[in-house]
């Protein structure tokens, strides 16, 4: 009971500060409603065993991610007047007609998927979720390539970040 | 009593507990932090706030405070952006809160089996761990919280709309970005040393000796680790020497300019309560904690009777020493002077009788201050007192027949130690303000990105390597036969 007290408080919040992030005017506003949103999505990783998931999220996201959004939009002094406000261009059409059709989907494979069978949460092994866990699947066998690719990657996104905004090396 | 009530409900106290906890030191620190600087600067410091003539060492001082920010008028600037300014106070101060819950402050209680049964509803005797969340990965939550804690000064400093707060708050997130890395790499040392991220784990592994304690752990990787994270938690708490945020000379007040009344209030008791976070943190991971050195938990409950005596012993002296200090107090020239001052010409339009009267006899009267010093000596005389019962008490073996009084006794033992060692901490961070002028902003990122980083790097490296040596062999303790 008092889980599911915890879970439908997080998901209202959730779904609350997602529609903030779309509706602010103000760019800061919007950027902290994200983090919001962030926090109570945190908290449904926690609650699922996942603690290791949950502490990156608030890590990485809110606490690296958003704040240099946020440090851009003060430097760049975003205000109300630079918002070009709504307009229905057939582009935009588009775009919430993509973007409700990917809910939909995930929608109708969220219901589908709840016929299926759960595993409950006191089968899970003990060490379920733990950062041990995590650090085994990443990196032995089947997850290591990957995982070394994406790091490759981003060391590329950063080094092209440094030349693109360095003229003079 | 239903478990999930009683989970709910453990979960609560203590959650008060840990809050209360910070909160009660918050207000301590300040006076410390005016005491100190007045030491430090060779003048007296606060000593004018009195109740009915008792300063207390200005420990009054901080009450009047209290008030006068309460009261006051709290001015919200036209051209603010109302929301995120309002939030900004709220979130620095919820922040440094939060980052607490993780911070073991005792072993464990063990409520034996018969009261445990009889009053709250459970079968068999019932452990209570003495941290509010013992989540795997807490060094890692200590990170993400702490790495929050700049948003409420950008949002100050952003929403202000002027443009000295606005770089006061540019100046916060560029530092403490910088600064968080040298802090996770120190952090990320210390978790590979110990092989652990719970912090109840690492706290046993403390436990064992003096010898594991964190700073002393596969030399020279603990003591490294130790600088980059008290140097990285200065610039996180947003201390001198660097405390650029906030640089009066430059800046006016950098991001809290626009704030008044309880806001600055929340912004000010924030740095604080930071303070107490990051001490008590640095303590958990470096200085054991509660641990009490070569006296582990075991120990203290196996000679429960002579902790009690040596308890009163020590307390007693200590008390003693308090109550001669206050007693020679009595020779103060200042109390001479003033028994030859009859006190300030009456005031004609003074209340004298009703509310008023008593009012003003409470705001104005000094008359008490001639005794300060016999009230003093008093209540340190009683403290000795009662700590030297405690000894009587322990020779009658009173605790070693009753698990709960015993449980409760290492309790608070162990949280004495740790209190100790988290005030020495705090009492750093005052002393390095007082003592260091602050840096210039490019020595400031020179510091973090080209001297702590590198190092914190390698220092990750010599982990490694003594790992790949042996698994056990960085700690001390094991290594010696």
């Amino acid at each position: 009971m008092f889980e599911a007290l915890l879970f439908y408080t997080f998901s209202v919040l959730a779904v609350f500060a997602g529609a903030m992030v779309i509706t602010r005017r103000n760019a800061a506003s919007s950027a902290i409603a994200l983090v919001a949103s962030f926090f109570c999505l945190a908290s449904m990783y926690a609650m699922l065993g996942a603690h290791f998931v949950a502490v990156i999220q608030i890590l990485v996201y809110a606490g690296a991610i958003m704040v240099l959004f946020i440090f851009v939009i003060m430097v760049l002094n975003l205000r109300e007047d630079n918002d070009p406000g709504w307009n229905l261009s057939p582009r935009a059409v588009l775009g919430a007609g993509v973007g409700g059709l990917v809910g939909l989907t995930v929608f109708v494979g969220a219901s589908a998927a709840r016929s299926a069978t759960f595993m409950p949460a006191d089968k899970l092994d003990p060490g379920f979720g733990t950062i041990e866990q995590i650090g085994y699947t990443l990196f032995s066998g089947r997850y290591l390539l990957p995982f070394e690719v994406v790091s490759a990657l981003l060391t590329v996104a950063v080094v092209g970040a440094v030349v693109l905004a360095k003229k003079e090396l | 009593m239903s478990e999930t009530m009683l989970t709910v409900i453990l979960a609560l106290v203590k959650c008060v507990f840990s809050v209360a906890f910070v909160m009660q030191i918050v207000p301590l620190l300040i006076w410390a932090e005016r005491k100190g600087a007045a030491y430090i600067q060779d003048r007296p410091g606060p000593n004018r706030a009195h109740i009915l003539g008792v300063r207390a060492g200005g420990l009054i001082h901080t009450l009047p405070d209290v008030f006068k920010l309460i009261t006051k008028e709290d001015v919200v600037p036209s051209h603010v952006f109302r929301p995120l300014w309002a939030l900004a106070p709220i979130i620095s101060m919820s922040v440094a809160l939060v980052t607490f819950s993780v911070v073991p402050w005792g072993d464990q209680i063990l409520i034996p089996a018969e009261i445990a049964e009889k009053y709250l509803g459970t079968t068999g005797p019932l452990a209570v761990k003495l941290q509010v969340a013992d989540i795997d990965g807490g060094l890692l939550y200590i990170l993400a919280m702490t790495s929050l804690g700049v948003y409420g000064i950008m949002l100050a400093g952003w929403s202000s709309n002027n443009k000295f707060s606005l770089l006061g708050g540019l100046r916060s997130a560029a530092q403490m970005v910088s600064y968080e890395l040298a802090m996770g790499m120190g952090v990320v040392a210390m978790f590979m040393t110990y092989g652990t991220t719970r912090l109840d784990e690492i706290m046993q592994i403390q436990a064992e000796s003096i010898l594991n304690w964190g700073v002393l752990l596969s030399p020279p990787v603990g003591v490294i680790a130790f600088v980059l994270f008290w140097v990285a938690a200065f610039a996180e708490c947003n201390r001198n020497p660097f405390d650029l945020p906030e640089g009066e000379a430059e800046l006016v007040a950098g991001y809290h300019t626009e704030y008044s009344s309880l806001r600055f209030a929340l912004f000010f008791m924030a740095e604080y309560a930071n303070m107490v976070v990051a001490s008590s943190v640095t303590a958990t991971l470096f200085f054991g904690g509660y641990n009490i050195p070569f006296v582990n938990g075991a120990m203290l409950r196996e000679n429960i009777d002579l902790v009690l005596m040596a308890i009163g012993l020590g307390g007693g002296l200590f008390f003693l020493f308090a109550t001669s200090v206050a007693y020679g107090r009595r020779k103060d020239p200042f109390y001479a002077a003033m028994d030859a001052f009859k006190g300030p010409r009456p005031n004609k339009l003074a209340p004298t009788s009703g509310l008023n009267g008593l009012l003003y006899r409470a705001l104005h009267d000094d008359t008490l201050r001639q005794h300060e010093w016999k009230i003093f000596t008093a209540i340190w005389a009683g403290a000795a007192l009662a700590h030297f019962g405690l000894i009587g008490l322990g020779a009658m073996k009173i605790a070693s027949g009753m698990p709960l009084l015993t449980e409760i006794i290492v309790f608070v033992t162990q949280l004495n130690a740790f209190v100790v060692k988290v005030l020495f901490g705090c009492w750093m961070f005052i002393w390095v303000r007082w003592t260091l002028p602050r840096f210039r902003y490019d020595q400031l990122m020179d510091l973090g990105w080209k001297y702590m980083l590198p190092i914190g790097l390698v220092n990750i490296l010599l982990a490694a390597v003594w790992l790949l040596i042996d698994a056990n062999a960085m700690r001390l303790y094991a290594a010696i036969p």
